[in-house]
């Protein structure tokens, strides 16, 4: 509790001199926080906000899965296997730098404007960053291990299951955690194309719409709300009892 | 009979800025069945080189390696190596980590075994316990039983109590003498610990600095237990010092 007070009290004063600059420089566009907090209320009551935050997590969701799915396994064969680093690596350092905004054009000539496209942006966003982590993950196995390993003389399978993966693990959920972070950023851009739900379309839609910022900011609070449980809900995962005893010590 | 570990005329450098680093020259000796044998140097005399070697982890330049007469170019779990710094595995359990070389045993078995010698070295009690909630003490302890509970025919020791404080080196060392009259091991330890070798070994040999050389041979008479004050054990200390270049007080 009084970790967080701080952080609530600068969060007090923010809202404070936001209402002040409003009211003194009399805007008649950009909202107070009580405009935003009813704008919330408006979009909850109907029913459109709900349905915005379940399309824009129904995106991430699909994406960030089949960048899970794709990536690990991927990232374990390029750790491992030297020729696989020397080869892919070059093409993936090259591509990550690209931000996945620069996708967009090609994402609407593959996938159309439905469903397709800002999953696949999210694919990408997040498929990146899980290479990298998981293969430096293997990087770093320390020696003594994989030597003990070898003195025992497993089997590739044991190997893989009691050694590799469960070094690597602790990595893979750092890997995760950015993912998951770059993928909620994405989609709201992605939103922003040609889509008809998401909060990402809730912005653009309100600003469109006769210029209700109240509404804008409304969604980009419940964006960095979401992200925030997002980002905890993988941080729960960093203290599970497979991956504690990196934290430990 | 061919011995038990047979080392002969065993060579190896390393590539550095200055030129070729010869670490370990021509060095040759046999280890009997169920012997201990030690060997003492000075720090970087190329002791961990030369046990690499012998445990197959690393090719010699020159010369060979053989156990029970079959030459050794790998590393098997008829041999395990317990290094300074230790390699239990800190994602897995005590009982998984003891679990971990039995290949080919129904799971029930294995969980027997395991425990079996967990109690042997005294960590009962601690099978569902995870390396970072253990002292150093006792990890060094699940250490040992998960090389025991392979069966090896030989423990290879390299500093392996070098990393505990005074009393729990000791203590350690009578773990280890109880373990193998019950137990039927042979045993090549590497310590800079003259007294450690005394207390532990039927033979010490002593390298010298680099390149590493046997310089000289000792037979440890005394039996089990060794009163580590007695005068036959002070003068074989003095003796062993003196070939160290370190003179006796």
């Amino acid at each position: 509790m009084e970790k967080i007070l701080p952080s609530v009290a600068i969060g007090c004063l923010l809202i404070v001199v936001w209402w002040m600059l409003v009211v003194v420089t009399g805007s008649v566009i950009f909202p107070t926080p009580l405009q935003v907090v009813t704008g919330i209320w408006e979009l909850s009551r109907d029913g459109s906000l709900w349905a915005d935050i379940g399309a824009s997590l129904y995106r991430v969701g699909a994406g960030f899965l089949l960048a899970v799915a794709f990536a690990i396994p991927l990232g374990l064969w390029m750790g491992w296997v030297r020729g696989a680093y020397a080869t892919l690596n070059p093409i993936f350092q090259m591509l990550r730098p690209i931000s996945p905004i620069a996708w967009i054009p090609i994402a609407i000539l593959w996938f159309g404007v439905g469903n397709l496209s800002p999953i696949f942006l999210i694919f990408i966003s997040s498929v990146f960053p899980m290479v990298v982590q998981t293969t430096a993950g293997v990087h770093a196995i320390e020696r003594r291990y994989l030597r003990a390993a070898a003195n025992f003389g497993v089997s590739r399978y044991t190997l893989f299951k009691q050694v590799v993966i469960p070094a690597v693990l602790p990595q893979i959920i750092v890997g995760m955690r950015v993912g998951l972070g770059v993928a909620w950023l994405v989609v709201v851009a992605a939103e922003m194309i040609a889509l008809h739900s998401g909060l990402g379309y809730l912005i653009i839609d309100s600003r469109n719409a006769g210029n209700r910022y109240d509404l804008v900011i409304a969604g980009m609070i419940v964006i960095g709300l979401i992200g925030l449980m997002l980002d905890r809900a993988m941080r729960l995962l960093e203290g599970h009892k497979l991956v504690r005893w990196r934290y430990a010590r | 009979m061919p011995a038990k570990i047979a080392v002969k005329d065993v060579s190896k450098s390393y590539a550095s800025d200055k030129g070729p680093l010869h670490v370990v020259d021509s060095i040759s000796f046999e280890v009997g069945d169920g012997e201990l044998v030690a060997i003492v140097g000075p720090s970087g005399c190329g002791k961990s080189t030369l046990m690499n070697i012998i445990a197959g982890f690393d090719r010699p330049d020159q010369g060979c390696v053989s156990t029970d007469g079959v030459l050794r170019t790998e590393p098997s779990s008829r041999g395990i190596l317990i290094s300074q710094h230790g390699s239990v595995f800190p994602w897995l359990t005590v009982q998984q980590n003891l679990m971990f070389g039995l290949n080919g045993h129904p799971h029930e078995e294995k969980e027997a075994l395991a425990d079996h010698y967990a109690e042997m070295v005294g960590l009962k009690g601690f099978e569902a316990s995870y390396p970072h909630e253990l002292s150093g003490g006792m990890l060094k302890r699940a250490e040992l039983a998960r090389a025991l509970v392979v069966k090896p025919e030989i423990l290879y020791m390299d500093e392996p109590f070098s990393a505990l404080d005074a009393l729990m080196n000791l203590r350690m060392r009578n773990e280890l003498l109880r373990v193998l009259t019950e137990e039927h091991h042979t045993v090549l330890l590497i310590t800079h610990d003259v007294e450690e070798a005394i207390h532990l070994a039927d033979r010490i040999l002593v390298m010298s600095a680099r390149p590493g050389r046997i310089q000289a041979r000792f037979d440890v008479p005394m039996a089990h237990p060794r009163r580590l004050s007695s005068s036959q054990v002070q003068e074989l200390r003095e003796a062993i010092l003196r070939e160290l270049g370190v003179e006796g007080d």
